[in-house]
């Protein structure tokens, strides 16, 4: 029963890959996959109160990779539903491209629930490898070709910011003679040698690459634009979540006396954020234009883990969550938008609310989500996130922050002018018919970033409750006892002065 | 407090707040444009008439907040779902739901386009502004606060004039970035005082440093929201551009925001800071009086013209606010509802020309007061109003804010003074034209009189011009009792007033 979720996935990769021995099996991979996604979405929940160690404490199912695999698999089931029939994917290669959407899917709900560094490695490849081939899948035709540059990039990427994680993450194992994360944070516990810092520090190189942190941001714009709108879509979503999920992880397993850490977070953030938004105010390719903004709102996120306590961590995973589901909404609109999968920019957007109103009611929500505008879960996840580096006394970040977002406005607000205020240049543009399972994906997606904007109470404990193994770690005696719960007294003259 | 037939507890504020917001989801399913315009009017008939019970609960005599609600909203990040009136908020939730059955009955005829998504924009609107003058949680007011960018940038954007792209992203970037100085204020001060709780921040005894910081940050905020001069040049152009309905909703609730954030957030919540700065911000006020009547003497454009004017009437008011007296606080609050009483009259007005002669020309109008006498009629109450003609509304608010600042220092009232000037001048010079300027202009024959339906769009405000003007006292009952406590946190840090059941 706890390996249900990925049983199910696995299962379905398998159904999968038997229906692409086969010839022009298009359609029986699309509904394939769709049922694959509904399913993982019920396993998922229903593995949601399953506890255990499986694999000899390899393998953890608690409460933190549980709701985190059902966010993904409702994340994998949207992008399915995003994907349609895959217009700019050669028709020959649809199975296959579903096969690997799904492998690619099984590996990021291992990986949340790994707590031994070996599986953790499998569990990333698995999660990382199929990501390669559905970036060069793409369609090549003339004037694109950039798919193949991108897949290339990404995969050199990919590998070196790997084996720095591997390397960083032998000298942890030699420090400790363990593999197994829970008895790393114990063995570390007030190791303060370089070599240790050392060690983490190669180890986040691997995830700052997933999550493109700024020095390892190289492969954002490029892969984005070369890959087929959909693809984008994934890229930019579910894989980021994983990373966050294993940085909560990993982050554990720094010693509160640790000055190192909060000052090169506090640096890549920083970094992250005025590359990402001042470098997205020049782009005229939507897809470049959201990697470069999702470069920024990686750094955001990372302001979460400058704090390095559960109400830190607790931000930073909401904020990803929220990010989710925001950029699938630009991407699912792009993706419904393109005819025949081409790149769009900024000046196709045109006349989108007369096009298709639903269509431009998504984009303006998804835009203004990650704009930081309430009621739009941006903001409440980057009110939780600002308040929780605040207290840790990170002023300055806080109010850097705060400007990146005035910044970010800017290019925002210039999606949101071609879609609502600009009519199209050509007269003739027809209206957009909607399928029923577009249609369905956008008004998910609306109602998921409005409901995590405005009541995202049950969903922010489930999400800080999960994280209570952080209270074991070293950092929660030194910290303090974080926002979580200061709610019950709120008129309490509870002076917290910083 | 409630009345019979209700249990006291019955949230009227909520009520009052989303109930609007439903009614823009009946609108969306709305077919028939006709449909949707008579079912706006009921919908902003109805929240109007809902404000009655609370006006009627209200007690004057007490300054606590009133209709308070509270329920846990977001524990794990300790908000609250609080609402509350006290005198000063009543009256702006009253000014706000009053003047939204006007905007619908203004647009009328001049919105011709995308008739459902114009009032579901009017309709969203109505539910953001109440909310900000009822929220006590500060993230819930932030909430709300931003919740108006968007329809009002829609408003603007898609309906407005032939510059309207400009004037709706000007309008959005000014406040946004406003605003992001405001959240991080408010963020501080929750890591300062451990709460989102409004009522519990008032009074704090905060160091001195940290509320100079707190208090620029709002300062930024709502300066940029009156706007105080030099942070106006997004509202000439947002005025201009904006559709009647838009105009009149920026000109008499949005323009409010930022005076009562001023009263609401900067004096209560960092009252040594306000002190300290208050004669700049005085001065500054005056600049904005001066600036706001020049400039308005040069225009040619009726919008502009009246646009500006706003500029100068904004500007009695943060200048009544930062004298910090009773009469000053109080002239600033009957200045605030007086603008969105008059000038929300002349913006209909003007829109109203614009649809019988398709321009906003001053020199276009030259005379057309004799075509439509009833018009002039309006026009001319409206604007002896606006230049603060005794009797009228405008008169006592700004004879109160004036008689406040000579309370607070002689240069400074004696600065403020050529704007009263100022404003007959414009005024007269706009009226003297409209109604009997130059000859006899062919493009106005068979310009029709005011119809019905306009009459009773702007009788309404006629009326509060000379109820208010002659008799303001039951008016000002109303937040006398608030002032007064506002003027005692200010004065040195009083402890906080437990919230009235």
């Amino acid at each position: 029963m706890a390996f249900l979720p990925e049983l199910v996935l696995l299962l379905g990769a398998l159904a999968l890959f038997v229906v692409s021995l086969g010839e022009g099996r298009a359609h029986t991979a699309r509904h394939l996959a769709l049922g694959l996604g509904v399913a993982a979405l019920l396993a998922a929940a229903a593995a949601l109160p399953s506890r255990g160690v499986l694999f000899d404490g390899a393998y953890q199912v608690d409460g933190f990779s549980q709701w985190l695999k059902l966010v993904l698999t409702l994340g994998y089931l949207l992008v399915v539903l995003q994907s349609g029939e895959l217009p700019d994917i050669p028709v020959e290669v649809r199975p296959e491209y579903h096969l690997f959407l799904a492998l690619s899917v099984s590996g990021l709900v291992m990986l949340v629930s790994c707590v031994d560094v070996l599986t953790l490695v499998v569990a990333l490849e698995l999660a990382s490898l199929p990501l390669y081939f559905l970036v060069a899948m793409r369609r090549e035709r003339a004037g694109q070709r950039i798919q193949m540059e991108s897949a290339i990039k990404y995969l050199l990427f990919g590998v070196t910011a790997n084996g720095l994680m591997f390397f960083g993450l032998s000298y942890l194992f030699g420090l400790t003679g363990t593999t197994a994360l829970p008895e790393m944070i114990a063995r570390l516990r007030g190791d303060v040698s370089a070599a240790a810092g050392v060690g983490l520090v190669l180890t986040f190189c691997g995830l700052f690459y997933k999550l493109a942190i700024f020095p390892f941001h190289f492969w954002t714009p490029d892969v984005y634009q070369g890959a087929s709108n959909e693809t984008t879509g994934f890229v930019a979503s579910l894989p980021k979540l994983g990373a966050v999920a294993v940085f909560v992880r990993f982050a554990a397993l720094a010693a509160p006396e640790q000055r190192l850490l909060p000052g090169l977070f506090t640096a890549l953030a920083l970094g992250s954020m005025f590359y990402g938004n001042l470098i997205a105010l020049a782009q005229t390719d939507l897809k470049r234009l959201l990697g470069f903004s999702g470069i920024a709102h990686a750094g955001y996120a990372l302001v979460g883990f400058v704090a390095l306590n559960q109400a830190g961590y607790t931000a930073a995973l909401y904020y990803m969550v929220a990010y989710l589901f925001m950029a699938l909404a630009c991407f699912a609109v792009f993706s419904l938008l393109a005819p025949h999968g081409a790149n769009l920019t900024l000046g196709d957007l045109a006349g989108l609310h007369r096009r298709s109103p639903l269509l431009a009611v998504t984009l303006g929500v998804g835009v203004f989500g990650l704009a930081g505008l309430p009621p739009f879960a941006g903001f409440m996840g980057k009110l939780a996130l600002l308040t929780a580096a605040w207290q840790r006394g990170h002023h300055a970040l806080v109010i850097l922050t705060l400007i990146n977002a005035a910044i970010a406005i800017y290019y925002y607000l210039a999606l949101f002018r071609e879609a609502f205020f600009r009519d199209a240049p050509d007269p003739a543009a027809p209206p957009l018919r909607l399928s029923g399972s577009a249609r369905l994906l956008c008004l998910t997606l609306l109602t998921a970033i409005l409901a995590l904007g405005v009541v995202p109470g049950r969903f922010i404990q489930t999400v800080s409750g999960s994280l209570a193994w952080v209270g074991t770690a070293p950092i929660s005696a030194a910290g303090s006892p974080g926002f979580v719960g200061t709610g019950s007294q709120p008129l309490a003259p509870a002076a917290r002065a910083p | 407090m409630s009345p019979p037939g209700l249990p006291a507890s019955f949230p009227w504020l909520s009520v009052l707040i989303f109930s609007p917001l439903a009614a823009a989801v009946v609108v969306a399913v709305l077919r028939r444009e006709r449909a949707v315009r008579w079912w706006t009017l009921a919908a902003t008939l109805a929240v109007a008439a809902a404000a009655v019970p609370v006006l009627v609960g209200f007690d004057p005599g007490t300054p606590a907040f009133q209709f308070v609600e509270d329920r846990p909203w977001i524990p794990p990040l300790g908000l609250r779902y609080t609402l509350g009136v006290d005198g000063l908020s009543l009256v702006l939730v009253l000014l706000t739901v009053g003047i939204l059955p006007l905007c619908v009955l203004a647009s009328w005829r001049y919105i011709t386009t995308r008739v459902r998504e114009f009032m579901i924009g009017l309709l969203v609107m109505e539910t953001a502004m109440v909310g900000v003058f009822c929220a006590l949680d500060f993230v819930l007011f932030f909430l709300f606060w931003e919740a108006m960018l968007i329809p009002m940038a829609l408003l603007i954007g898609v309906w407005g004039g032939p510059r309207k792209v400009y004037a709706a992203l000007k309008f959005f970037i000014y406040t946004m970035a406003g605003s992001v100085f405001l959240l991080a204020a408010i963020i501080a001060l929750y890591r300062q005082a451990g709460t989102w709780d409004l009522r519990a921040l008032m009074g704090r005894e905060l160091p001195l440093a940290f509320q100079v910081w707190v208090f620029l940050a709002f300062f930024l905020s709502f300066a940029i929201k009156v706007p105080m001069v030099p942070f106006h040049t997004w509202l000439p152009a947002a005025h201009v551009e904006a559709p009647t309905a838009g105009s009149v909703i920026l000109a008499s609730v949005l323009l409010k925001m930022g005076t009562y954030g001023f009263l609401r957030l900067s004096l209560p919540i960092t009252p040594d800071a306000t002190r300290l700065l208050a004669p700049h911000l005085c001065w500054l006020s005056v600049a904005a009086i001066v600036y706001g009547g020049l400039t308005a003497l040069a225009q040619s454009d009726l919008k502009k013209l009246v646009a500006y004017s706003s500029v100068g009437h904004m500007g009695f008011a943060t200048l009544g606010i930062f004298t910090l007296t009773r009469a000053g606080i109080e002239g600033a609050v009957l200045q605030m509802i007086n603008h969105g009483i008059t000038t929300g009259a002349l913006f209909i007005c003007v829109g109203l020309l614009y649809e019988r002669l398709h321009t906003r020309e001053l020199a276009a109008a030259a005379g057309v007061g004799r075509q439509v006498p009833v018009f002039a009629g309006f026009f001319g109450v409206f604007a002896l109003s606006s230049m603060a003609f005794p009797g009228t509304n405008s008169f006592i608010g700004e004879f109160l804010a004036l008689a406040g600042a000579f309370q607070f220092s002689l240069p400074v009232a004696l600065a403020a003074v050529p704007g009263v000037v100022l404003a007959a001048a414009y005024m007269l010079r706009m009226l003297q034209r409209v109604a009997y300027g130059g000859p006899q202009n062919p493009d106005h024959t068979g310009v029709g009189d005011l119809n019905l339906r306009e009459v009773l769009t702007l009788a309404p405000l006629l009326g509060l011009v000379f109820w208010i003007g002659l008799q303001p006292g039951p008016l000002v009952r109303l937040f006398a009792a608030s002032v007064g406590h506002l003027l005692e946190q200010t004065a040195a840090g009083a402890p906080p007033l437990a919230a009235a059941p």
